[in-house]
């Protein structure tokens, strides 16, 4: 799985290394972020590419796993 | 179903932002100043003596209230978070061109909007530079720009931004002795609404920014990168309301809150050019930053010690333009303003190239 951290980076940042990875169209997709904005961000960029979103957290630290 | 209700708020709190800017007209604030960051920004900087231009001097309520609410609500939601040091000086430096741009326009992009829904049309020029100024920085964001990561910090680092501000406002209410304020008739400075309602609307817009992420520059910037509406959905909002309240405002009082033209706009001027080329750096500059003054504040609300100190630039900035005669005024621009913008677009543009080209990017 391809995964990307996007940690303390800000938006549109992670949204657009994540754009940059599913460019290849692999069927899932991983990415950490560790703020709110980040995380919605990315996770109506996944959903408008047609990916299922499933998030877990732990320390602050979300992990949004992506898949078709 | 998530995204449609998420479009909807952000319309809904448009909608509430911009009744709220021409309300503020309507209890005192300059013509077409509902709401400006910049312009308020600047009015502190005078309050504080860090500027000596007599005509724009006072404690705007309103900031303190944008700070405060996003930091109310951040708390209220779990989102504190204190953050920074994501290229910290860069992003001071930044905020002073920001605030160069701006006042070479005489407006934020906020007050662009609410210009343009006044009817002065010079605005438009400042729209058109602002677009440009997205695109370019769209351009190197595409192309991998980044002011590197932010990381985790104590508590205290994101608290301290609201508590000053908090601690300007009981400066203005207890001691106001200590400030410096444009005498009656001397300037916009002077024309303001009751402290109760400006720091009331603050709070109101503040919570809503925060809670929405509503953004100037995000919206235009969004749509250009991903396709996506979200903010400027938010942005159209806020100009479609504030039309209509000025329009039912002309009409209920007799005043003119819409008046159509390109002359006689209050604190305006009708040089295009210039219009264009300060917003053209304003809005490259809020691109690099990730957000426009407006967002900035609610950042540094939400504990971003790095968004706090860009605030602390555009601070610095206004000064800076004030004390070198580089803000423009309704009789036009500046020579000294002029070479300012030009020198702004060079920076911005060498800062756009090493956060893009640099190698040892992480």
């Amino acid at each position: 799985m391809n995964i990307i951290d996007a940690r303390g980076l800000s938006c549109p940042e992670p949204v657009i290394l994540l754009r940059r990875a599913m460019a290849s169209g692999e069927a899932s997709y991983q990415i950490l972020v560790d703020n709110h904005a980040s995380r919605e961000n990315t996770t109506r960029y996944a959903q408008h590419q047609g990916y299922q979103v499933s998030v877990t957290e732990a320390g602050g630290v979300y992990t949004l796993t992506f898949t078709k | 179903m998530q995204r449609k209700g998420e479009k909807t708020v952000i319309m809904a709190a448009g909608c509430v932002i911009g009744v709220l800017a021409s309300l503020l007209v309507f209890w005192g604030n300059p013509v077409n100043m509902g709401f400006c960051i910049a312009c308020f920004l600047r009015d502190i900087s005078g309050a504080l003596g860090f500027h000596s231009a007599a005509a724009v001097q006072y404690l705007r309520p309103e900031i303190v209230g944008l700070v405060l609410g996003s930091f109310l609500l951040a708390v209220c939601r779990k989102e504190f978070s204190a953050r920074g040091g994501s290229s910290p000086l860069t992003r001071f430096v930044l905020g002073m061109f920001v605030m160069i741009g701006c006042l070479m326009f005489l407006g934020c992009p906020f007050r662009m909007i609410l210009r343009i829904a006044g009817g002065d049309l010079n605005a438009l020029f400042g729209l058109g530079g602002f677009v440009c100024g997205i695109l370019a920085g769209v351009f190197f964001l595409n192309r991998g720009y980044t002011l590197r990561r932010s990381y985790a910090l104590p508590r205290l680092e994101g608290a301290l931004f609201p508590v000053l501000m908090a601690a300007l406002l009981v400066l203005l209410v207890a001691v106001p002795s200590l400030l410096r304020f444009t005498e009656a008739g001397g300037g916009p400075g002077a024309l303001h609404a009751p402290v109760i309602l400006s720091l009331a609307a603050g709070l109101i817009v503040g919570a809503l920014a925060q809670h929405t992420r509503l953004c100037m520059v995000g919206g235009i910037r969004d749509m250009a990168l991903f396709r996506e509406s979200k903010l400027l959905l938010g942005f159209v909002a806020v100009f479609a309301s504030a039309l209509v309240c000025n329009l039912i405002l002309s009409a209920i009082t007799g005043a003119s809150y819409f008046n159509p033209g390109l002359t006689g706009q209050p604190v305006a001027h009708t040089d295009g050019l210039w219009n264009f080329l300060g917003m053209l750096l304003a809005g490259w500059g809020c691109v690099l930053l990730g957000g426009c003054p407006l967002r900035q504040l609610v950042l540094s609300g939400e504990g971003n010690a790095d968004s706090a100190l860009t605030v602390l630039g555009l601070m610095a900035g206004a000064a800076v333009s004030h004390n070198f005669s580089l803000a423009s005024s309704a009789d036009g621009p500046t020579a000294n303003g002029k070479i300012a913008v030009i020198l702004g677009l060079c920076a911005v543009a060498a800062i756009a190239c090493l956060g893009t080209f640099r190698k040892d990017r992480t």
